[in-house]
């Protein structure tokens, strides 16, 4: 596969969901086509027929094979295009288990520990993959209905959510492996969670609170993916979701 | 690397999977059945994040989420039968109908015995009955005559929608349904035959009587 193959992505620009494919994309320096949805127009022929049975975006075309549901599109262009590694690879892990062994055997000479630290590489690294879908899991499973008990709510209701959202916020960052979730580099856990944080503005403003005073470790860890070109790019002015959001709470009677 | 543990508990279907797994695979564990309405010490200090079952302990090592489970074992026992496809899109594919089934599949499925009055339950049914169509097809197309999801053995998707036969069967029952059908999806009642009836998982897949009467237990409204 190389990065020039036909890649089209049926986005829809406020959508995390799409935000962590654009992401993944970037980071492994694809080039692709967005194709925006118009969601108030209807779905698009393309959409519906790529995308039958749950009629949503994302949806990534890769000439023309339709791929759905977020996190496993990640996972498919990581295994597509493995380098760089957004889940930690044995590939990576054996190779680098190679480089030390060969160093020692050219430097240091045969050392018992040494060979059981190529060992250990291989196991550590499946285990760190599992880690990585668990937090994905999470993150899907928890955190976006988190936010919507937020934003779709009013009164007691909202105060509950928000209650509720923080402490989905309190257990995420205490997987926080380091400077990112995978521990020093950026990786298949931030791919999925960070484009949430394009909505965390609005959750703000509707529920009187600030995710930095509740979770700081996960705030800075927000700035550092921010910093990343695959980030800045893919996410959206925090503020135009606020707009998007306030007209949804509108149209719904919230406000 | 050390011992392999599943916690898990015998109705349930998520439990089961990683038990079919392993037995597939030919790699010995240890079963530890967890009582869920007294969570163990050992469950809440390995699982303190969902704190539910299953869960697969490597040595010291807990991984927890059922599909979580399946995608280690896969990876790191590379002897035996391959669990998901080779191919990337072919894997895309089986971890969308695992995705679809515990999604959206189980839950209307237990919204069939959940149901307050016939309105709700025919919708769960129609619900359910929409998604065994789906399931048929996707049978269909992935070739080999339909012999299973994963090919000529059992594979990812056979393992995620396997597990919940037992409940198929036991909702059929308490329902008062038809579900698997010869008439609408033949392939579907031949692949349930082969599944129950395989090495791996003839002997987790629980009794639908013993589900039946757990099901009565658990539904029961309090008088």
């Amino acid at each position: 596969m190389s990065k020039n193959d036909e890649v089209i992505l049926l986005d829809f620009w406020a959508s995390p969901f799409a935000m962590r494919v654009k992401i993944a994309l970037a980071e492994k320096g694809i080039k692709f086509e967005a194709r925006e949805e118009d969601i108030m127009a209807g779905k698009s022929e393309l959409l519906l027929n790529s995308n039958p049975l749950h009629k949503k975006v994302p949806v990534l075309l890769h000439y023309g094979k339709p791929i759905c549901e977020s996190a496993i599109i990640v996972s498919y262009i990581d295994e597509v295009w493995p380098f760089p590694a957004l889940l930690p690879t044995c590939y990576y892990a054996r190779a680098q288990a190679r480089f030390w062994a060969d160093f020692v055997d050219k430097k240091v000479g045969f050392h018992p520990y040494y060979s059981e630290t190529f060992l250990n590489l291989l196991p550590t690294c499946y285990y760190a993959r599992t880690q990585a879908r668990f937090w994905a899991d999470f993150v899907d499973k928890k955190l976006f209905d988190g936010g919507c008990g937020i934003w779709r709510n009013n009164g007691d209701a909202l105060e509950l959510g928000k209650k509720e959202f923080i402490e989905i916020l309190q257990v995420l960052e205490g997987a926080l492996g380091g400077d990112f979730f995978g521990g020093d580099n950026f990786g298949f856990v931030d791919t999925i969670a960070i484009p949430h944080a394009s909505w965390f503005y609005a959750y703000e403003q509707f529920g009187g609170f600030k995710v930095e005073d509740a979770c700081p470790k996960l705030s800075a860890w927000i700035e550092r993916c921010l910093k990343r070109d695959s980030v800045a790019k893919s996410l959206p002015d925090p503020s135009k979701v606020y707009e998007f959001l306030c007209m949804f709470r509108k149209m719904n009677g919230l406000d | 690397m050390g011992e392999l543990k599943v916690i898990g508990a015998w109705a349930s279907p998520f439990a089961i999977r990683p038990r079919i797994a392993l037995t597939l695979k030919s790699i010995e564990y240890e079963y530890i059945e967890e009582n869920l309405r007294a969570k163990s010490d050992l469950l809440l200090k390995s699982n303190p994040v969902h704190k539910k079952v299953p869960v697969l302990l490597h040595g010291d090592r807990p991984i927890c989420e059922s599909l979580v489970i399946l995608q280690y074992i896969d990876e790191q026992w590379t002897t035996g039968p391959s669990i998901l496809p080779s191919d990337p899109y072919d894997r895309a594919i089986a971890r969308f109908w695992a995705a679809y089934v515990d999604d959206k599949f189980f839950p209307a499925l237990a919204g069939i015995l959940k149901a307050q009055n016939e309105e709700a339950k025919a919708e769960a049914l129609g619900q359910v009955k929409a998604g065994l169509e789906l399931l048929e097809k996707a049978l269909k197309d992935c070739g080999k005559e339909g012999v299973f999801y994963g090919g000529e053995g059992i594979g990812y998707v056979d393992i995620a929608f396997g597990s919940y036969l037992g409940w198929v069967r036991a909702v059929e029952s308490m329902g008062e349904v038809k579900l698997l059908d010869e008439d609408k999806t033949p392939g579907l009642v031949g692949w349930a035959e082969r599944f129950c009836s395989h090495e791996a998982v003839k002997d987790v897949m629980p009794e639908t009587e013993k589900l039946i009467e757990f099901a009565k237990k658990l539904f029961s409204k309090p008088t």
